[in-house]
């Protein structure tokens, strides 16, 4: 379970986060929109440690842990993941290197022996496979080169091999076409079990329509104004923001 | 006693020594270097080659002069010590014999490893020559190898230094390439021995018409380090190709200072070095391609890239052009960054811990430079052997006999 009280934020100085209170339950989507710089990236990315972010005040709790004690990377062992809205290149680093990197440290974390290398190449073709990735995506380095539908796949693909028990999808819908857009979705609904909870931001109806939230928040300023069930969504697909502005 | 001094007097007591061991042609050279190292001394940092070396502190220290005298085990490589009759036509014909430290080294010298492939000649294997540093105090070598590919031979070598004991080295080493009408050398030079040590390393290559030259320097380990490297491109249709790269630490010190004359014209150069440095580490690269009158439809492109990991790290960086003719393609270009923040925070949120994280990003960039070896299990040995230095492993170095 997420928890989040009274958070607030800045970057480069400016206060982005004032007052966000956000609890999400074991197994719940939550489905959270907002106009563009309503601050929804900025949430996102306070919750996986990003450095530039600072945290003035308030708190954030997973599964009973102080998040903001912590580390990105003892975060992400913790079980949260992030799908980037704009997922990074990095030259020269291969798929397979930077995947065993992340699987093998994760382990390490949770007192596991590292992945035998044919344990290893095993899961990456299944997974693979799972979320139906183009192989010659996976031999190339992260990202580089790839469309940005091709990103955005990898990032579900990255998503499948950590498990992780806690998802922030931020616009992984944006750039996809809609074939692509159902792959993704369906292979993140695959990769889901009754304790796996999620955090999807999205400007569209269309992906909510495969990845059902439970409850819609709407972050505008800083602040979330309004919660509400799956019908949120659809009327502000409808009418836009300006009717919630408080 | 200015520390020039001290080299000049330590001529006079070994002068007869060397004499006694050395062959006839380094013997002939020896009395005129010395004298050359006593008019100029030691380069100072006022002198542009050398502004980024102190070479009054490198070559400072009371070291133990080592004389000496090899043996070659190895009966089907084409190597041997003292050739003579290669040494007569060579010795001295590639390297600027008016540079101080090369004076000092030839000086010095007491043998010349030559390494010679006739015409036509394919050496199928890449030769392989491992320098261990031994001693039981801290001594100094000057060390000379010389390199003669004739018209249409071909060669692949490595050579690896390394030092097996904790004591301070000083090495001085000339090389000398003799690339032939059509031949085709790859050369690979990887530094790993240790902070105790000081490199001054002078690689001369003429190269003739049609030939193909690759050089590639890995400086892994050392304490400082100086590489020389200057090629004179003396036959058309000619193509070298500089490649290194450095990953410095702690107080490494690691300069290279690189010239291509393009003498002729249609003759193509490239460079690409990279450095990473950390902690209190100095790097420094200085590239200069000359482009002399006539030598038209010169293609040349040269590229420095660094990062500047640590707050005390420094990097000098310096390519130059210098063009005396018009239709040219030349171009260079140098950066020095710093590591990606956004790519490491991506491999944060996925669980690689910060350490691991920015040993991938460092392989990667430096690893651009061993891709560029041609020889596959070559290639994978030294990403191997990149991997470990960022892995910190210093007690084994991946190549040589004796740490297997
Ligand atoms: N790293 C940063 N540096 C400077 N300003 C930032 C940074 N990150 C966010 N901001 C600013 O914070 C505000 C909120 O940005 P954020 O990315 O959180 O919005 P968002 O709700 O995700 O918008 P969108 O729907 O367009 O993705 C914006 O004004 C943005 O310019
Ligand atoms: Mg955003």
């Amino acid at each position: 379970m997420l928890e989040i009280r009274n958070l607030h934020a800045r970057v480069e100085g400016k206060e982005i986060l004032k007052g966000v209170d956000l609890t999400i339950r074991d197994g719940e989507i939550h489905a959270l929109m907002g106009t563009n710089g309503a601050g929804k990236s900025t949430l996102s990315n306070v919750i996986v440690g990003h450095p530039k972010y600072e945290v003035t005040e308030g708190s954030i709790t997973f599964d009973g842990l102080d998040l903001l004690k912590m580390s990105p990377e003892e975060r992400s062992h913790a079980g949260i993941f992030m799908s980037f809205q704009l997922p990074v290149e990095i030259p020269g680093v291969s798929m397979t290197n930077f995947m065993r990197a992340a699987v093998n440290a994760r382990r390490e974390a949770l007192g596991e022996e590292p992945l035998k290398s044919t344990d290893f190449l095993r899961l990456m073709r299944d997974t693979q496979k799972l979320v139906d990735i183009d192989k010659r995506l996976v031999s190339r380095s992260v990202n580089e080169g790839f469309s940005g539908g091709e990103k955005k796949r990898n990032e579900i693909f990255q998503m499948a091999m950590l498990q992780p028990t806690f998802c922030i999808l931020d616009e992984t819908d944006s750039g996809l076409d809609v074939d692509a857009l159902r792959v993704v979705a369906e292979g993140f609904n695959k990769l889901r079990n009754e304790k796996t909870s999620a955090m999807v931001i999205t400007h569209y109806q269309r992906l909510l329509d495969y990845i059902r939230p439970d409850i819609v928040h709407v972050l505008l300023d800083g602040r979330i104004v309004k919660t509400a069930g799956p019908e949120l969504a659809r009327e502000i697909e409808e009418r836009g923001f300006d009717w919630i502005r408080p | 006693m200015n520390t020039s001094q001290t080299y000049l007097d330590l001529y006079a007591r070994y002068r007869d020594q060397l004499m006694s061991v050395a062959p006839d042609a380094m013997n002939a050279c020896r009395d005129e270097a010395i004298r050359t190292f006593g008019h100029k001394g030691l380069p100072t940092l006022k002198v542009e080659e050398y502004k980024y070396t102190d070479t009054e502190r490198a070559f400072g220290g009371d070291y133990h002069l080592s004389v000496a005298t090899a043996k070659v085990t190895a009966s089907d490589a084409p190597v041997v010590v003292n050739n003579d009759e290669l040494l007569t036509r060579y010795y001295g014909s590639c390297v600027d014999m008016s540079d101080p430290i090369v004076a000092l080294n030839t000086a010095f010298a007491s043998e010349c490893l030559c390494i010679h492939v006739g015409r036509n000649q394919h050496v199928e294997r890449p030769l392989e020559i491992t320098d261990v540093l031994r001693a039981q105090a801290d001594t100094m070598e000057h060390k000379r190898i010389l390199i003669v590919l004739d018209e249409c031979a071909s060669l692949t070598i490595l050579m690896h230094y390394t030092a097996a004991d904790q004591q301070h080295f000083l090495t001085t080493q000339v090389v000398e390439v003799v690339a032939g009408d059509g031949a085709h050398l790859d050369l690979y030079e990887i530094e790993e021995t240790h902070s105790l040590c000081t490199r001054f390393n002078t690689v001369a290559v003429n190269v003739g018409r049609n030939a193909t030259v690759r050089h590639n320097g890995i400086t892994l380990w050392g304490g400082i380090t100086r590489n020389t490297i200057t090629v004179s491109l003396k036959g058309e249709m000619s193509e070298v190709t500089l490649n290194g790269c450095v990953m410095a630490d702690k107080h490494q010190h690691v300069d290279t200072n690189t010239v291509i004359r393009h003498e002729v014209p249609r003759c193509t150069s490239h460079e690409l070095y990279k450095y990473v440095v950390d902690e209190q580490a100095t790097g420094a690269f200085a590239g200069k391609v000359y482009v002399a009158p006539g030598a038209q439809q010169t293609q040349s492109d040269e590229v420095n890239q660094n990062i500047c990991i640590g707050s005390e790290s420094h990097m000098y960086t310096q390519p130059m052009l210098e063009i005396y003719a018009d239709d040219v393609k030349c171009s260079h270009g140098s950066t020095v960054g710093k590591l990606d923040e956004t790519a490491l925070f991506y491999m944060r949120q996925r669980g690689i811990p910060r350490p691991k994280a920015r040993q991938l990003l460092i392989q990667a960039f430096i690893g651009q430079v061993v891709d560029y070896i041609p020889l596959q299990p070559l290639r994978e040995r030294l990403h191997i052997m990149v991997e470990r230095r960022l892995g910190g492993d210093l007690d084994t170095c991946a190549g040589c006999t004796l740490c297997k």
